[in-house]
Order: structure tokens, then sequence, then C-alpha cells
């Protein structure tokens, strides 16, 4: 059964409820005491996100100091169910304007009763796109950035637009300048052993696109991906152009992509809701440029003493450089004293995570930086259990590089008006869970 | 920008609802507004504004439509407690559900749809058909889901008023969404029924496929999800399906991918070409691999559900075994659902990939996991032949870390890799010994006693190692003592020198005089009379070779795991409980004779409280608990025979010393079960009964003096129990002449000498006198004496204790030898010994009791008695967060209904 939920509550971190919506009749009102009574006040908070209490499931997650918690009685799809709340936690955040906390569901609980129930009836979740419910639920301070005019009544024609096949874009849109701003922003994940051999490693990328288009333009997106290049090159029947081409493992894309398009043609088209929104996200395991090799060296020279030495390499082009580099080294929970030599950037000891963080703000590419520490630690007699060594891990980011090699080839845009557009392209790579063991 | 709501919590701390009654009734609309406001706030931190019923519905009538909404919000919360009042908003319902405004017409019947009032309903018919016709798509697919709503209350009145018809006319609506809404709406009805109400042809087939394409993401998993039950006629159709699912993977929504993965799934069954089954698999890979880059509670759902496809189809993720290495800051239900998918993906080839992993998460912080890390070592060793060499070395090495949990949980897997690979890798053991005195854990030291047992012969100091483990055999657990009696009978037969001999005695004789446990009693006792008889025969059944275990990495059998992946995506299969197993909501079929039935179950249970409070309707179960008196004990009802002692109780307390203690013992009070016979006591005669009156717990005993001498100086003793029960006076007894008998009662006090271990009822009691020795008989703690006279209550508290207990706290019990004769007469007689009669209700023939009783510093028993009048046979359960009390408990419930 399709349900996604009973009774949805937003608690606070001591079990207060925040707010509260019964969407069906088959939980009680006072479940959320045996959600507060076995899961909040026992340990079992974080060691499974659905449990089941008598005769109720409680699906749960906990966004900033709130948990939210959806209760259902009969057999719901749970994906559905934590899908709906990661959409509804969006949608909020784009109608309080970023936050989303208890604060911010206090003050906006008659705006959230509202919305809460417009997006779900009886356990169905209905529209969440934040484009078209703000055309008609809007509230004093809340005001959607298109009815500026301030008109309280209603956009006359929002019910078609919010079960229109365009769900997710209002209709006479009008810009004097069409701009479509491009953002390709990659995490790179990686596991390395000891040893220095890669094992796991990917890049999960996104695409994120704002769009500031007038009418109802159509537009189509071209990438440097293998399978659509040939597809490309088979429908035109001719040779593939040579360069760099690079394999997908695997993209999902925003609704407004037209999927039965993409399955027969390989070709990224959509009409694009209004404002920034995810185009699509990709994974890519193959043939991965990593920006940093991390060399760590850790000596344990008897029971109080540790050398730690750790080299970063930056193998991106010289032209470039990285932003925010930390790396974070895991030191025992008894150390003392530490003492460092960094060819660039400051390193310290942050007890609070065990860690000698060391920053460096700017990082060219094709370089180097040593950090060496010297770390006392406190001798512990009865200690049995050796240090287990967490991984090393790093944060930064690199302007300009994608580490999967992705290039956006052309983004085309359709409207029957037939204006010019301006294209923005932007690519950046981060650290995903970058972790180097040791 | 934010809202400012939060100042509609403050309030004013004197008369805050008489405050509110008069701001909703000012002539301000602004005041009026902030008001209403305000009710809501308060009815989210959980006041009880329903006292601003009428009050808040004048507000209804407004231009403003973000008041109304709030004034709905309102309704919906309370019209179930005030129905009578909720009559006044239906005009303004109808109303509205006529506006020009769209958002009005729905958001009208919405509401309609949610206030569960039958005289509600009667008036939502006509607006409900209207707006299943109208000419706006946003009304109409909220009037598909209202259709659902009022199926939920009133399934006759849908299917009087055509509306299953109207919703299946949807179906071809030319909006996506009011298809999927009236997909939605069908498939729920029809999962309420056992009529086919929502059958999917191949005709509806190609419209819903068609619709998939244009609808939002919510709506494709409706549809999917009802198409996951349609059976494609042949191959061809089946191909055709998932060639029209398949593009979904590919959506951004985990919901969408995984309902589209159940489909695909499904249909290939049928699919008989395998180019087309490799292909899929191939396809279906990536998007299962890319949920696990969600939230961790999608991962989480995500990780069950690849679980269980695994298991079917282990070749479409056997290349992506690397997916699963658990990440450092994974949370630790995802580091656990991941390792048991690596284990599953285990193969020879990627084997010490693998095993690197494992071992680097045994030296991980969170100990749960690292415990099941080592297992995962135990368990590729015990399912991949080839590679139980490495995995032992692996274990070694994380042996030599000297780490106590992982020392123990290594002991354990290498016990289990034995019972595999038996004669194999026996070399090892020596260096297992090594960590022998570390071993504290019950299941750790079974598993090395095991190990050192059925090798005993190979090990050469076998008989010292067990010895040391025997000094200390009647503190071990159950556990460890079976093993370590299993273990020393087959070092006597494998080596029959003195030194086991000499073992063997002490084991036997501390496994069967000494303990009260049966199990190993009957173990011993069996293993005795082997070695006494046939020393041979002994050989040949403790000795014999054993079935070599299997690997139970694949634990769920087919059919089951069939039914799993049917439910893909939903809460079944993230359980891997088949849905009737937790969902105890029972399919309202339209069978006639039972409707009654059907309706009562309800009450039973779901009723909402508010509802048992008014006990309205005479025909519900509510009604007819009222019909009995409910006897409040100590109210000295004379025809209660329960009643008679108290009677008595009073009588000796007024006036001890005068009444005669044997004429106390009045013909009418029941004869006290003789507990010593005179021929055991050599002459003296005890009988002796718990008993409770007043709140106070008695020991009533009498004593009958058939020596030839008078006896005096009584004194008693209790032995340690399970409830610590000793005497809270001295025994008062006259000296007792020959052929005298007296009868007394001994006040007693619960929890002094608690007896450890588990709870039974045993109570060793121990008399002695001048004249005699000291005389020690067991008697049986029955359990209701404990029961409190606060044991009763509320229906409502009942209700919630019963819901909110896990169903692993429900336990049943057949008394076979009990019989009800009159439902009155037991309620009468039960609530004399504090089990508190709370409802009841007629299923089928059968009648159905809910009582409760409470323990003092226990928590309650919820009881539930169902028996059929004058029948033999009475079955009754119980919830109670007390585990360990319910067999006692079923012990005293059984008499008490005797």
């Amino acid at each position: 059964m399709p349900v996604a939920a009973s009774a949805i509550y937003f608690l606070n971190l001591r079990g207060d409820v925040l707010i509260n919506r019964l969407y069906r009749d088959d939980v009680g009102g006072n479940m959320v005491d045996a959600f507060r009574m076995h899961i909040m006040q026992t340990k079992e908070l974080g060691t499974c996100p659905v449990r089941q209490i008598g005769g109720c499931s409680f699906l749960y997650m906990r966004i900033s100091n709130v948990y939210i918690v959806i209760v259902v009685s009969s057999n719901a799809n749970v994906a559905c169910a934590f899908k709906f709340v990661v959409e509804a936690v969006a949608l909020f955040k784009s109608y309080f304007g970023g936050a989303f906390d208890e604060d911010a569901i206090r003050n906006n609980f008659v705006l959230i009763y509202e919305l809460l129930d417009e997006i779900m009836d009886f356990g169905y979740p209905q529209n969440l796109s934040p484009e078209i419910l703000k055309l008609y639920i809007t509230q004093e301070g809340v005001r959607s950035p298109f009815s500026s005019k301030a008109s309280d009544k209603p956009v006359p024609n929002a019910t078609l637009q919010v079960t229109g096949a365009v769900g997710w874009r209002r209709e006479g849109l009008m810009y004097k300048k069409n701009e479509v701003f491009l953002d390709i922003v990659e995490s790179v994940n990686l596991l390395m052993s000891s040893k220095g051999s890669v094992l796991r490693c990917d890049v999960t990328g996104k695409i994120l696109m704002k769009c500031f288009l007038s009418g109802m333009p159509d537009l189509k997106l071209g990438l440097n991906d293998k399978i659509g290049l040939e597809k490309e090159a088979q429908l035109k029947s001719r040779p593939t152009k040579s360069g760099k081409t690079i394999e997908l493992d695997d993209v999902t894309f925003h609704q407004c992509v037209n999927l039965t398009r993409f399955n027969s043609e390989k070709t990224v088209s959509f009409v694009p809701p209004d404002g920034e929104f995810e185009l699509m996200k990709y994974r890519i395991t193959e043939g991965v440029n990593l920006p940093f090799r991390v060399l760590p060296t850790i000596k344990e020279l008897g029971r109080t003493r540790m050398e730690i030495n750790v080299k970063v390499k930056s193998v991106f082009g010289a032209k470039m450089f990285a932003l925010g580099v930390v790396v974070k080294v895991p030191v025992p929970k008894q150390t003392a004293k530490t003492s460092f030599q960094t060819t660039s950037g400051k390193a310290k000891y942050n007890a609070s995570i065990d860690s000698l963080v060391w920053k460096i703000r700017k990082f060219p590419g094709q370089t180097e930086a040593t950090m060496s520490a010297e770390v006392e630690l406190i001798s512990t007699m009865g200690e049995k259990k050796s240090w287990n060594r967490p991984p090393i891990q790093m944060e930064f980011q690199v302007p300009m590089f994608t580490a999967s090699g992705l290039r956006v080839r052309f983004l085309k845009v359709w409207e029957k008006s037939g204006y010019n557009t301006v294209e923005w392209v932007r690519y950046i790579t981060r650290a995903g869970s970058y972790e180097i063991r040791c | 920008m934010s809202g400012h709501d939060s100042k509609y919590f403050s309030t004013t701390k004197k008369g805050e609802i008489p405050e509110l009654k008069e701001e909703l009734n000012s002539q301000y609309k602004d005041k009026r507004k902030d008001a209403v406001k305000k009710v809501i706030a308060a009815m989210t931190v959980g006041k009880d504004v329903s006292s601003l019923f009428t009050d808040v519905v004048n507000c209804m009538q407004t231009e403003n439509l973000e008041l109304k909404k709030l004034v709905y919000l309102y309704l919906i919360n309370y019209a179930k407690s005030q129905p009578d009042l909720a009559i006044l908003a239906v005009n303004t319902f109808v109303k509205d559900s006529q506006d020009p405004n769209p958002l009005i017409r729905a958001l009208a019947v919405r509401t309609m749809g949610c206030i569960r009032v039958d005289k509600i309903t009667e008036y939502l018919c006509d607006p409900l058909q209207r707006c299943l016709k109208d000419d706006d798509p946003y009304v109409r697919k909220t009037a598909a889901i209202c259709v659902a709503k009022l199926y939920d209350i009133n399934a006759e009145l849908v299917e009087d008023r055509g509306f299953l018809e109207a919703l299946k006319d949807l179906i071809s609506d030319n909006n996506p969404m009011v298809v999927a809404n009236a997909v939605a709406a069908l498939a729920e009805i029809q999962d309420s029924s056992v009529r086919p109400i929502f059958e999917i042809t191949s005709h509806t087939l190609s419209k819903l496929l068609t619709a998939l394409n244009e609808c939002t993401e919510w709506g494709q998993v409706f549809i999917l999800d009802s198409l996951s039950r349609y059976k494609a006629a042949d191959a061809r159709e089946a191909e055709n399906i998932v060639e029209r699912v398949t593009p979904r993977l590919q959506h951004a929504n985990c919901a969408v991918v995984l309902s589209a993965v159940k489909i695909i799934l499904l249909q290939m069954e049928l699919i008989t070409s395998t180019d087309v089954v490799r292909n899929l698999c191939k396809k279906m890979a990536p998007p299962l691999v890319t949920l696990l880059s969600a939230e961790p509670e999608i991962q989480y759902v995500a990780l069950r559900n690849i679980n269980l496809i695994v298991q079917k189809r282990p070749t479409i993720l056997a290349h992506e075994i690397k997916v699963f290495f658990c990440k450092y800051n994974d949370p630790i239900y995802v580091k656990m659902e991941k390792l048991e998918i690596m284990i599953k993906l285990a193969s020879d080839r990627n084997i010490d990939q693998v095993l690197l992993e494992f071992k680097e998460y045994a030296t991980e912080v969170d100990v749960d996991f690292v415990r099941k890390a080592v297992r995962a070592i135990g368990r590729c060793a015990i399912k991949l032949e080839r590679a139980a060499e490495r995995c032992i070395s692996v274990l070694l090495e994380l042996i030599k870390i000297k780490v106590n949990y992982v020392v123990q949980e290594a002991i354990i897997v290498i016990k289990d890799i034995f019972r595999r690979y038996p004669n194999t890798y026996e070399s090892i053991i020596a260096t297992l010994c090594e960590s022998l005195d570390t071993l504290d854990e019950p299941e750790a030291k079974a598993s090395m006693i095991w190990i050192i047992g059925e090798y005993a012969e190979r090990i050469d100091n076998a008989d010292e190692l067990l010895e040391s483990f025997l000094e200390t055999f009647p503190e071990e657990p159950a556990l460890v003592q079976l093993q370590l009696l299993t273990a020393t009978v087959k070092l006597f037969l494998k080596k029959p020198t003195e030194g086991p001999q000499q073992m063997i005695q002490a084991v036997l004789n501390n496994a069967t005089v000494e303990t009260d446990n049966p199990d190993l009693r009957d173990r011993a006792y069996i293993y005795w009379r082997l070695l006494s008889t046939d020393p041979e025969a002994a050989k040949d059944v403790v000795l014999a070779e054993k079935p070599v275990i299997s690997d139970d990495s694949n634990q769920l059998d087919s059919s089951l795991l069939d039914e799993l992946l049917a439910n893909i995506s939903t809460l079944s299969s993230v359980y891997h409980k088949p849905p009737e197993s937790f969902v105890s909501r029972v399919k309202a079929a339209p069978r006639a004779d039972d409707e009654e039935f059907a309706d009562t179950a309800e009450g039973g249970y779901s009723e909402s409280p508010s509802q048992g409070v008014d006990g309205a309707s005479p025909s519900s179960s509510v009604g007819t608990s009222s019909n009995v008196p409910v006897k409040q004990p100590g109210a000295g009802s004379p025809p209660a025979p329960a009643a008679m002692p108290d009677l008595l109780g009073d009588l000796m307390g007024m006036d001890n010393a005068i009444v005669p203690v044997d004429e106390a013992a009045a013909p009418s009070s029941p004869p006290l079960p003789v507990l010593l016979p005179s021929t055991t006591g050599q002459g003296l005669q005890i009988s002796a009964q718990l008993t409770r009156r007043d709140g106070q717990i008695y020991y009533d005993i009498s004593f009958e003096n058939g020596t030839q001498g008078v006896l005096d100086g009584f004194m008693i003793q209790f032995n340690k129990n399970t409830f610590g029960l000793a005497a809270g006076e001295a025994l008062k007894v006259p000296p007792l002449q020959p052929g005298a008998t007296t009868r007394t009662l001994l006040q007693m006090v619960p929890f002094q000498n608690i007896a450890p271990g588990a709870p039974n009822s045993i109570l060793q009691v121990a008399v002695k006198n001048n004249q005699q020795p000291v005389w020690y008989f067991n008697d049986k703690i029955p359990l209701h004496v404990f029961f409190g006279e606060d044991g009763k209550m509320e229906r409502a508290s009942f209700l919630e204790g019963w819901k909110s207990l896990p169903d692993d706290h429900e336990f049943t019990k057949e008394f076979p030898g009990s019989v009800i004769s009159s439902i009155d007469a037991t309620v009468e007689r039960l609530a004399a010994a504090n089990v508190f009669f709370i409802a009841k209700r007629k299923n089928a023939n059968m009648d159905v009791l809910y009582l409760s009783a409470k323990m003092p510093r226990g928590i309650p028993f919820l009881i539930e008695i169902t028996a059929a009048v004058g029948v033999p046979g009475v079955k009754c359960a119980v919830k109670t967060a007390n585990k360990e009390m319910v067999p006692l408990f079923f012990e005293a419930m059984e008499a008490l209904t005797k």
C-alpha cells in the first residue's frame, strides 16, 4: 500500500510535541508517548530508524534539533515516508528562508499546519513543489518572490498548475534577461588503506541549476559521457569526436526530465522549474582523478610518545588551487602534549575530537605540504585495549576541477518566442568522505 | 524571512479559556483570527480547548482562507469529542463545497472526509458526488482520496452511492494527478475488502503505464505499487511492462526507484529469455547502489531491501561488494546492514578483500559492531570452504589482540567452524586454550567447553581444563552447566581414567541433587542411566557423529522471500516479516453474519478513549460493561464465597484473646491443604495456605496434634524465595493438647529475603516445636496474593498500556480444566482476588473479558480471558512488561478460574 503515514509528529529533543498532524484514524493520538517511552528514553535512539512498538511502526529522522516521527499501523511504504519527510523539510526550509529547527517550527506553526494539510492527504503525499505551493499558500512575511504585488487572492489557475502535467513550473513567467546558471558539484569519496591502495573510490556529483527563463522553455543538456556521445553519433551517423569521455555509473533526474526520452535517446531534455533546483545526480567509480594523495607515517615510540608525519600532494593542474584544506589526524584520547612543524598552513590539537587538525587555506596544484608532529601521551597502566586507529579524514574544495572529468558540452534552450539565453557554468569538487586508514 | 507565530504560545496565566472565548467572539476580524491562532497553539501543546467548540465554529464562515483552514483544523481534532455540535459546521461545509474558488471546494471535501462523525458523513455524500465530477482537476483529485476516507468510515454507503464506479471512471481522467489519486484510493479500498473491486485489466494497464510518464513523483509511486499486483499473461506482456517501467530507475525519488525495482523483479519471473534477464539485472544494479548515497534512514531501507534482492538474484550486485564497505562515520544501523550484505556477497573471488575489511571493523569502537564483524568472519568461513583457512588465520590474529570481547566472539565462531569442518583445524586449539581464563560470557564459555569435550582425546590436559571450570559449577548459568555436563561425559567416555571418573561423579551429583533446573537434571539422569547400564551404548549416543552444519546467511525460505519481494519498499520488507504478522487490522470482510463481530472486535481495542468514557452506544462492548457491577474487594457482600474469611479476619483482629483459636476455624471456611501429613510429622499435621486480606498477606496455618503429648513452643521460618516472603510477626500458637487443632493467621511481609534466579512459586517452610525435630515442607505461593487492591485500571489506560507493549510481551495459555459457569460469578471471584474487570465483548459464542491486576513494585498485568460459558476450556492471554512472572501468573489464574 503506498500509504506513507498515519500521523506525523515534530518533537524537540526533550520529546515535547512541537506540531503534529493525524492523517488517518488507525493510530491513537497518544502513540507518540510510546515513542518517547520506548525509544527516546532508552538507548534505542539511533540504533534503528524503523521500530515497531505495540501495533504501530515508528519511522523517525533527526533534522537539526527536531525529531520527525511518522507513525503507521499498516504495511506502509517506508521509502515513500522517509522521502516525504526529506522533501517536506526542504519545502519548509524554502518557506522559512533556510533554517529548519525548533524555533522555526514554533514561529511558523500556522503555516506548517496549512502546508501539512496540503502536501499529504489521508497519508498519501501530494504535490510538494515549493514553486507551485507558494502560488497559493502564502503567509505574512513569507511571500513568494513572484507575488510581490501583494495580492492576497490566490492565483486563479493555481489549481490547474498543481495538478498539471508540468506540475513544477508556472505559466507566464517573464524575465528581461534570460539566464541559466549551472553548477557541477562533485564529492569525492575515498577509502584508502594504510599501504596506499585504494579500497573504494567514487564520485557523487550533482548538477544544480538556477533558471531565470521566460515562458515555457525546452532545454537540452549535453555532457561528455560516453553513452550519450555514442548514441548521438549513431543518430547523426557520424564518428564520435575524439576527446575525453567518461562513463557514468548511474544517473538520477529531477522529475522534470523526460525519462522515457532519456532511456531511448540518451538525451537530457526538460522543462525546468523556475529558480534553483537539482537537475540530476550521477555517480562514477571508474577513472576518478583524486585531487590529493596523502602519505601518513605514524610511529609509536614506546608507550608515551608518537611521531606523526603526514605528506599531502596535490595532483590537479598547476594553474588550479584548492581552498579550505583540512586534514584531521586522530590521536589517542590520552594525548597530553603536542608539537608541530608544517611546511604550510597551521596545525593544532583539538581535544574534543581527539585529532590533530591541520588547516591550509590555499593549496596550489602540483605541490606538496608536510606536517610532522610529536605527540606525548599520558602513560596509562591498565589500558588493555590498544588504540584503534580511526582513519585520517580530509576536507577540501577545488574550484574548476571535476574529479570525474565531467564537462558540459552544451545547453540548448528553445522557446517559442526565440529569445537568446546566457549560460554560465561552474565546476567544483569537494571532499565527501575522504578517508585514509593509518 | 520567518514568521513570528511563537507569540501565540505565550499565554496569560489566569482564565485563559474565558479570555479566548471573549476574543473569539470579538467584533474585529483580526482579533478573531489571532484568537483562533491562539486556540490552535494551545491545541498543539496538548491543552484541551474543546470547550471552545461553538465559538470556534462561529468563526468558520469567513472569506479569509487562512482563518477558514485553521477552523477546519480545529474541527478535525475535536469534532469527534463533540459530535452533536459538529453538526453546526455542516451547513458551512456544504456551502463551501459549492464555492466558486476550487481551493475552497477541495478544502471542504477534504476536511469533511477527515471528520469521522456519522451525522457529518451523511451530509458528505452529495458534495462528494458533485466534486468527483468537478471541472477542476484539483477538486477531483481531492475527491478521489475522499472516497477512500469515506470507505474507511462507512463502506456500505460508498458502495450504495456508486462512488466506486465514479472512482473507476477517474482512472480514465485526462489529468495524471487525478488518475494517480484514484489509483491510490482504489488500491486502498481493495486492500480492506475481500471482494474484487479494483482489478487491473490489460486495458487499465496501458492507461496506467501512460499516466506514469506524466504524473508527479508520488503519483508514480501509487501507480507502480498498484501495478505490482498485476500478473502478466505471458513473457511478452511481462517484457512490455518492464520496458515501460525501466526508465523510472533513473528517478531522483528513492520510492519511485524501489517501486520500479519491485515490478521488474516480479515480472522477471515470467521472462524466459536469459538475455533479457541478464540485461535487466545489469540495469538494476546502478540505481540500487545510488540509493546508498541518500540520507542514512533511506540507506537503511534500501539496505534491508537489497538484502532480500541479493538472496533472490545474487548476480545483480555480485560485482558491487565494494559499495557496501562501511564508512567510518556511517550510523551503526547502516553498518550492521552493510555487513550482512557483505557476507551474502562474499565469494571466493573477493574474500581476501572482504576479510581485510572485517578485520578492520573488528578493531573499531562500537562493541556490537565489532562482535558482528567477528561473527561475519566465521560465517564466511562456513560459507566458503576454500576460504575457511584464511578466515581462521584472521580470527587467530584477532585473538592475539587480546581484546576481551573479540576473543570471546572469536571462540564462539570457531566452535561453529569446527562443526562445519570436523577434524580439520584442531591444530589451533592450543592457541584457544591460552585465552581460557579471560572468558566470562556464558556463550563463549559454553563454546570453549564444547570444543574441549569434543576433542578431549587430542587435548593432553583436557581433564585439567574442565576441572578448572567445574569448581564454579553451581554458579554457572544453565547454558554453561549443560555444556560442562556433556563435555565431562565425553571426556569420561574417551579417557575412562581415574581423574575423569571422579569428575563425572561430582558433575552428576551437582547436576541432579543440587540443582533446580529440570533440563539439567533430566540430561544428567539420562547420562547417569546410560553410563551405569551400558557404557558402550553411551558411547554410541554421546560420541555419535554429528551432522555438519551449513551456512545460515541465506536464511529466508523461498516462499517467504517471494512474499517479501512483492512488498519491496514497504515495512514488511524492512522487518523481513510478512505484512499480516505485524498489521493488526483485519480485512473488514463484508460477511453479513460476522458484521457484529467485526464491530466489537474494533471496539475492544481501537476505539478512542474519549468514546469509551461516553459509553454511548448500547450495542458496543462499552455498554455491556456498565451492566456488570464490579464488586469492590472487602465490601463484604455475603454471597461471595471469598468474603467469608474477611469477616473472620476482622473478628480475629478485633478480639484475638477471647475467641478461641480452634473455634475461629469455622466450618464454613474452606479446609486448608495438608502440607505435612501426620504420618511424616510423627503425629503432627500441618495445613496452610497463603491468603490476602485487607491488603495484607497472611499465612493461614493450622496445626493438628495427633501425638500423645502436649506440643508447645511453635516457631516458624521461611527460606529465601522469589518474593522474599517472610514472617512479619512471631507465630502465636498456644500449647496444643493431644487431639486438639488450632488455626491462626500469620502476617507476612514481602521483599525481605529475596532468592535470586528465575522466579518460582516454591515457598520452603520450617516449623519446630519443643518436643519434635524441625519439620520442613514446601508450599506453593499463589501469585494472586500479591495482587494489590489498587490494580483496577481505567479503560483508557488499559487500552494505552495494551497498545504500547510490544507483541512479544503477550503470552497465552489454555486452562483446559477450567470452566466458567457464569460470567458474573467469575468476575466477582476474580475481583475478590484483586483481578479487576474492565470490559467484555462477545466474539461469536465466546465471551472475552478484559481485566487488570497489579503487583507491588511491579508492572500491571493486562489480561484477556476468552471462554464459552459452561464449556470447559478457558483461554487466558496476558500482556505485561514483567515477563518472568508470566508462568506464575498463569498458575494463579488457573487456580482462580477453576
